[in-house]
């Protein structure tokens, strides 16, 4: 069971005003991107498949969004299978939230806006876990309601691809679905 | 002598056995070119609404042809795994957000709408409900003894009757810790025949049990040679002088996402609208529906609901069993409508992906309480939105592709019910044997203790995307009432500007209804599609 923590030790003035500046001037400066090149905020021609900059993304943030869930002993398996999960959830969304996606993706490969609006400094597949693990609470805990929503993002795809996996039950206690056919 | 080896028997799919026999159903994403369709009655959706209404008008001898933007899937089909039921049967894969993603939206996409994969929880409206709109939306036509023969016809219809089977354990903690601290629980009626009492409601009833519309009405209305399109979606009601001609339609991928280059006509007499409160106003504000006074897809509601989960000492199995059996309205009937909001206590089903995703935070302190998954208890408060000057609800927005969505800011007017709603929860859990609790939030505070839990609260920072909040109703959007200046349909649901455009679905009521809505639809859709049929079928008498 996790502490109990005071919430306001996490979200304090500090941080908002921090995130604050750093995220306002990256997000200017991704808007800017953006209108000088439209070719980066279109979606991917094919609907279906991640590019490789976002399937890079998602390798690390896996195991740090799935620490203590996913087993060690297999890390490496799951977590593909965790993408291969995501992968199709994102296939199965209207084009409006692929987009968005699409977008955060393009943020999060951009060097000078994975620097300053997700803080990570080395390319992610070099990011350590720390730098990841940081850059997750900084997020889920911003003053930054658009940071907050693309950490929502990124915890919905991931956490669902996982438990929606029948390897995570055991771990849970969850038999999964019953039998219904008799004789089967 | 030769034994014949066991095999599985496979449960009846009666949907299938209808198909085989003849039933019209066409697969948009299948058509190689575009089509046209002619009917009397041209009905959008199949949930509650729309489901009713083809019953109704079907009966009354009109040809009806019902289009529906999710996939034709029946029980066969239903394989109670959240992976794939979740993006086949739900709107935006069960993702659907408000615009700044501050609530998750559940709601049905598929034959049969959110009947299909609702937790077939029965209530009739509110008494309370139906005052207020009496005296502040001047709805004069359905007071409670108006409705009264209405709620009856589709009890029987749908079977919805007391369930006497015991609660499971996570409804009957709420049951327990409510009789504790002395406030008021009951029995949820649901509309169930014969059910297996396996808890596998959300992700489309695989035994037919659950009386939906997919099993009830739909099937009837193809027996009587109703046309039902699926994978349609429908776009654009073309009309000159108050008065709809036809309905344009797009075809959708066989993924159900994206919009193929089929077009699909439908002409009609009457259109009826029952995509939901987010579908039906969006058709009209793509289809520049005269609406002077831009009511159309203002005032949605959505019951914003906050969650509490707890850790028992025992196993909850909260995955096993009928999912909603047990509420408590203390919490509603205690205050006056118009005072701080209200709100409605419920046990939900507990599945691995929607407790996963909707538990915050990540890593090691989530890993921790999904571990304890099957000891977790969880319960929700509905908030009864719409009933104060502070509680307008939300706005349905056309995104720039065409498509809806739904602006609902939260106000310090909904974050203090809620706090008072996840104090209320941790109480009651605690009363009930929790040995700890998480009112839902970023900073994954939890407690061992009520008084702890209530200082906590308390001091809880509540925020959009902090404290997570879900809904599982969309209601309103295109209200009833006399006045054009606050309604978009008259009392007999037809649009106040459009002369054979109805409205038979959630989004016909002014205020959230306080409670589960599906009677609420099906009762409110029967009365209107009856009246509607009648007039009908007089005018093709030669009457009026």
């Amino acid at each position: 069971m996790p502490e109990t923590v005071t919430p306001s030790s996490r979200i304090t003035r500090r941080t908002l005003l921090k995130a604050g500046i750093a995220g306002g001037a990256a997000l200017a400066m991704l808007r800017w991107l953006y209108m000088s090149d439209g070719q980066s905020a279109t979606p991917s021609a094919n609907p279906t498949s991640l590019d490789a900059s976002a399937r890079e993304i998602l390798a690390a943030i896996v195991p740090e969004l799935l620490k203590g869930a996913i087993p060690p002993e297999d890390a490496f398996g799951a977590s593909a299978e965790v993408l291969a999960g995501v992968e199709r959830a994102i296939a199965g969304l209207p084009p409006a939230t692929r987009k968005e996606l699409d977008e955060l993706f393009s943020l999060l490969a951009f060097a000078p806006t994975r620097c300053l609006v997700a803080g990570v400094w080395s390319s992610w597949p070099k990011a350590s876990p720390d730098a990841i693990a940081e850059f997750l609470d900084r997020w889920r805990d911003s003053g930054f309601a658009l940071l907050r929503s693309a950490y929502g993002a990124l915890h919905q795809l991931v956490l669902a691809a996982w438990y929606g996996n029948p390897r995570s039950w055991s771990a849970i206690g969850y038999p999964g679905p019953p039998s219904l056919e008799f004789g089967a | 002598m030769t034994t014949t080896p066991l095999r599985p028997v496979k449960l009846p799919d009666p949907f299938q056995t209808g198909l085989d026999g003849g039933w019209r159903v066409i697969d948009a994403s299948t058509l190689v070119a575009d089509q046209m369709f002619e009917a009397d009655v041209a009905i959008v959706g199949s949930g509650a609404g729309g489901g009713t209404a083809a019953d109704i008008l079907s009966a009354a001898g009109l040809r009806v042809i019902l289009i529906e933007e999710g996939p034709l899937a029946t029980s066969s089909s239903f394989h109670m795994r959240e992976e794939s039921a979740y993006p086949e049967l739900y709107q935006e894969s069960a993702a659907r957000k408000t615009e700044d993603h501050a609530i998750n939206i559940l709601q049905g996409r598929c034959v049969g709408g959110g009947t299909t994969v609702n937790w077939t929880s029965s209530f009739r409206t509110p008494p309370s409900t139906l005052q207020h709109w009496q005296s502040h939306h001047a709805v004069k036509e359905l007071g409670q003894a108006d409705l009264a023969p209405w709620f009856e016809r589709m009890e029987t219809r749908l079977n919805i009757s007391p369930w006497t089977v015991a609660p499971n354990e996570n409804n009957d903690a709420l049951r327990r810790g409510a009789q504790a601290l002395g406030i008021a629980s009951a029995a949820i009626r649901r509309n169930v025949k014969g059910c297996w009492n396996i808890g596998y409601c959300g992700t489309g009833c695989p035994t037919n049990a659950k009386q939906s519309m997919l099993v009830t009405t739909i099937p009837a209305a193809l027996e009587r040679g109703a046309t039902l399109l699926v994978r349609t979606r429908a776009w654009k009601l073309e009309h000159a002088n108050g008065h709809v001609d036809e309905l344009v339609c797009a075809s959708l991928d066989s993924r159900g996402t994206d919009p193929t280059a089929r077009r699909i006509r439908v002409r009609a007499k009457t259109f009826v609208l029952s995509g939901g409160a987010i579908g039906s106003p969006a058709l009209l504000l793509r289809s520049k529906a005269p609406d002077p006074y831009g009511v159309a897809g203002k005032r949605t509601f959505l019951h914003p609901t906050v969650v509490s989960a707890a850790k028992m000492p025992q196993r909850v199995d909260g995955y096993a069993g009928a999912p909603q059996t047990i509420y408590s309205d203390h919490f509603l009937d205690s205050a006056p409508l118009d005072g701080p909001i209200g709100y409605k206590l419920e046990a939900p089903p507990l599945h691995p992906i929607l407790v996963a995703t909707t538990l915050p935070g990540h890593g090691i302190a989530h890993a921790e309480w999904m571990r304890d998954f099957a000891y977790m208890q969880v319960l929700i408060a509905l908030m009864r939105d719409g009933f104060h000057p502070e509680s307008a609800g939300g706005t349905v927005n056309l995104r720039t592709d065409g498509t809806p969505v739904l602006d609902y800011p939260l106000n310090a007017y909904f974050w203090e019910g809620a706090r008072r709603a996840l104090a209320t929860m941790a109480e009651i859990q605690f009363a009930a044997g929790a040995v700890r609790v998480a009112p839902l939030h970023a900073s994954g505070a939890s407690y061992s203790s009520w008084a702890q839990a209530k200082a906590g609260i308390a001091a809880l920072p509540l925020q959009a995307m902090v404290a997570p909040v879900v809904s599982a109703h969309v209601m309103g959007g295109c209200p009833m009432g006399a006045d054009p200046r606050r309604a978009v349909v008259d009392a007999s649901g037809r649009h106040h500007y459009l002369d054979n455009a109805y409205v038979l679905d959630g989004s016909l009521f002014p205020t959230s209804i306080g409670a589960n809505p599906q009677l609420s639809i099906y009762a409110i859709s029967a009365k209107l599609a009856s009246a509607l049929g009648a007039r009908l079928r007089r005018g093709a008498a030669g009457g009026d």
